[in-house]
């Protein structure tokens, strides 16, 4: 039996488009921009000015703070500008630009082999640190940090959430098809850290090619272990995931490693072998772009800082006009307005849709039928919290575990009424968050 | 190329909605209504026929005057009118669908805020109402229409006995043919050879429109699992016969419990949203539906349980808050 969690929904996954797509590399052709805001915390410092010459696998830009991650350069150029660029959320994030003199000159020794079994915790985690590796799953948190917990020992598995539970999106099942080794080897680096840690390598069931090559490799490992979670959205939120391959219970308020747990996405766990391994540091991402809008869906290995409009191009463009872009999985991406927007290290994918579903619907009056208390993989009740939040009553929202919700959109998903459940509660979260910070 | 849609996520949708999910409850409920139709006859389909078109007309005449825009919801009304109509007997006259749908729509849903905010079920609201102001009519089970062909004349016979047996308020006969010490024939019971409202009498056909809802995913078991299980063993109890099988299926093949407890308890308005709670407020149907029935003047006590505990909705929520994800303490609502 495949292990999972309570609650979560089936959708149309779309996977088909483009799974079974290889990988194909891609070059940029514009130049690159580099948002001093990928990951979560503070934002990196540029360590470059306007028409310094850069190399490939630079770090041009430094941590700004404990959580936070240095920025590397994925091209060879010079230094065009340093000014504020619109990202995926909207916002404008102070960004350095990068002119592409299309010769890839690296800087030297970088992409040598190396064997990690010679290195110290403390060189690996400052190898991952400058790396700039933060978690490629969406969040984008600072992987050093991640990899750092108060008590090394305490750490009783390493999770690599291989779940990839969203709809459409395919890039870690193209990483586990195309190089399991990589993945495995990257998890054995992360375990070395902790003396008593397991490893785990959770993977949806709809995916079982993927399970097959990866049980492979790793069958003669007594502390890595495949387990196999059944298909279902949010398999992959680190909460459910950590519940389903281990049992443990942890809420908002706590980190997986209060429950001796580190978890990592698959692409992530790939950059620190890339990082330890074969000393490339993060400065490119596996992408699926796909859709019912794109001519010809496909997986790339694309350098980040390159242009959203670059990857539709070689996806052959749009077949028809889309009426909806977004970035990441359709539960919860982040749609897009325009696709002037950089590819950061916490791209999975590109979706172009022609049909927008959120707009399709009116909001309706709730009947209380109870689809959205029986989804919740947090186990709340939204039409509760619903009420609250459109009271604008913070402290029953609190009360009603409003901050223990995910924000995974199940609710919303199945609400026959089609009522934005999802979207009331990030806006009451960010405010409450804020006023608590304010405090 | 232009601007992209913008919205918060999530960006993809469920297909069913509201109006298809009260298509579905009305969809259920026709295997039962046409055997209504062809046990009581013309009549029937009649009485039927009126409440639906008055639920649906008073939902939009109450809309027109008080120029709210139209809403979509039109299954809801319609739904609510069936479920009147089939819990009317086929005796009754013409006006009574009418009042009873004016009654539904206006009083109980549309005052209080229209589909979602009624705390009580429409139909079995307008139903009590029925009962109280008109108990004679509204018991008159002597149906003109009853098939001279049908199964079992005796049943028939029962019925008029029962009937005339129990005060006024008496509801589905069957039951008070028990009350008085009889026995009630269950062959007919199950497939609803015997008297009482025009869709409540054939258990058989209630199970086949149930069935379709569970597969549908539009019911779940919880409250209509609990409900029918807490009064045979309320009736094992306290019912004064002990385990008696054919009291025990009687109790609950008998009267509305099996149109009540699939079709009205279920009702997403008024019944608790939490999963618990859908339990807790199956075993308080079944309490207070025993009551009404052994301890209680009349021998049907469905619809009076449903609405009594509509009422109690808010707080069975209150107590029965899950326990999120990983918090130790489960905290009040």
């Amino acid at each position: 039996m495949a292990l999972t969690f309570k609650g979560g929904l089936h959708t149309y996954d779309g996977k088909d488009l483009s799974k079974d797509k290889p990988i194909t590399v891609l070059l940029p052709k514009g130049d690159l921009v580099y948002p001093m805001s990928q990951h979560i915390g503070a934002p990196a410092k540029p360590l470059v000015a306007k028409g310094d010459p850069v190399l490939v696998r630079q770090k041009i830009a430094e941590a700004g703070g404990f959580i936070s991650a240095c920025i590397i350069s994925s091209v060879s150029g010079t230094v065009k500008a340093i000014e504020p660029r619109m990202t995926v959320s909207g916002a404008m994030s102070p960004s350095i630009i990068v002119e592409n003199d299309h010769e890839y000159r690296t800087v030297e020794g970088f992409g040598e082999k190396r064997d990690y079994k010679s290195l110290t915790k403390e060189q690996i985690r400052e190898i991952v640190k400058e790396a700039g590796i933060v978690g490629m799953g969406g969040a984008g948190f600072p992987t050093h940090v991640k990899i750092t917990p108060k008590d090394d020992a305490a750490i009783d598995y390493v999770i690599v959430n291989a779940s990839e539970c969203e709809p459409y999106l395919t890039s870690d099942y193209r990483i586990m098809l195309e190089y399991p080794e990589k993945l495995v080897e990257g998890l054995r680096i992360e375990k070395s850290l902790f003396p008593n840690a397991k490893g785990i390598i959770a993977i949806e069931d709809n995916k079982p090619e993927a399970i097959a090559k990866v049980s492979a490799l790793v069958k003669d490992d007594s502390d890595i272990e495949v387990k196999v979670l059944k298909t279902k959205y949010p398999q992959g939120a680190e909460r459910q995931l950590i519940y389903a391959a281990t049992g443990r219970q942890i809420n908002s308020s706590m980190l997986p490693a209060d429950a001796g747990c580190i978890v990592d996405n698959v692409d992530t766990v790939v950059a620190i072998y890339h990082a330890v391994a074969e000393t490339t540091p993060l400065h490119r991402r596996i992408i699926t772009v796909t859709g019912d809008a794109v001519a010809d869906p496909r997986n790339f290995w694309v350098r980040t800082g390159t242009n959203y409009a670059e990857l539709v191009e070689a996806a052959g463009g749009f077949k028809e006009t889309p009426e909806k872009i977004i970035s990441g999985g359709p539960m919860m991406g982040l749609a897009l307005f325009t696709l002037d927007i950089p590819v950061t290290k916490t791209s999975s994918a590109l979706l172009a849709f022609t049909k927008d579903e959120a707009a399709e619907y009116e909001e309706g009056p709730c009947i209380r039928c109870g689809r959205c208390v029986s989804v919740c993989p947090g186990r709340i009740v939204p039409q509760k919290l619903m009420e609250a939040a459109q009271r604008f009553d913070d402290e029953l929202f609190q009360k009603l575990n409003g901050m223990e919700c995910c924000e995974c959109g199940c609710c919303t998903y199945v609400c026959p009424a089609k009522r934005r459940l999802t979207q009331s509660f990030k806006q009451t979260r960010r405010s409450i968050l804020d006023s608590r910070k304010k405090k | 190329m232009g601007l992209f849609h913008v919205s918060a996520s999530p960006h993809t949708r469920d297909h069913v909605t509201t109006n298809q999910i009260m298509a579905d409850v009305a969809i259920a409920l026709i295997p039962a209504s046409a055997f209504g139709v062809y046990y009581f006859g013309l009549n029937a389909l009649v009485i039927l026929c009126v409440s639906m078109l008055t639920c649906v007309l008073s939902e939009y005449i109450y809309n027109k005057l008080m120029k709210t825009p139209q809403t979509p919801y039109e299954c809801s009304a319609l739904v609510t009118g069936l479920l009147l109509g089939m819990n009317l007997p086929a005796s009754v006259p013409i006006w009574i669908p009418i009042l009873g749908g004016v009654f539904a729509i206006i009083v109980v849903k549309q005052l209080y805020g229209g589909l979602g905010h009624n705390f009580m079920n429409p139909a079995l609201a307008a139903r009590c109402f029925l009962l109280i102001s008109f108990a004679g009519r509204m018991t008159n089970f002597t149906v003109t229409g009853v098939k001279e062909s049908g199964v079992s004349s005796e049943t028939v016979y029962k019925v008029l006995n029962g009937a005339s047996s129990v005060d006024g308020i008496s509801g589905a006969t069957p039951l008070a043919v028990m009350k008085a010490g009889g026995e009630a024939d269950l062959f007919d019971l199950f497939f609803g050879f015997t008297g009482g409202t025009i869709g409540e009498t054939s258990a058989l056909m209630i199970l086949i429109g149930a069935i379709y809802l569970i597969a549908r995913k539009v019911i779940s078991l919880r409250i209509p699992l609990t409900y029918i299980l807490t009064v045979a063993v309320f009736a094992l109890c306290f019912g004064g016969r002990g385990l008696d099988a054919n009291y025990l299926l009687g109790q609950v093949f008998g009267g509305g419990l099996m149109l009540g407890a699939f079709f009205m308890a279920t009702d997403y308005v008024t019944s608790p949203i939490t999963p618990m709670g859908q339990i807790v407020f199956g075993v308080l149907l079944g309490i207070f539906t025993g009551i009404f029935r052994i301890f209680g003047g009349s021998a049907e006590g469905v619809s009076y349980a449903i609405i009594f505990c509509n009422l109690l909705v808010p707080l069975i929520e209150k107590v029965t808050m899950p326990r999120a994800f990983g918090c130790k303490k489960r905290r009040k609502g």
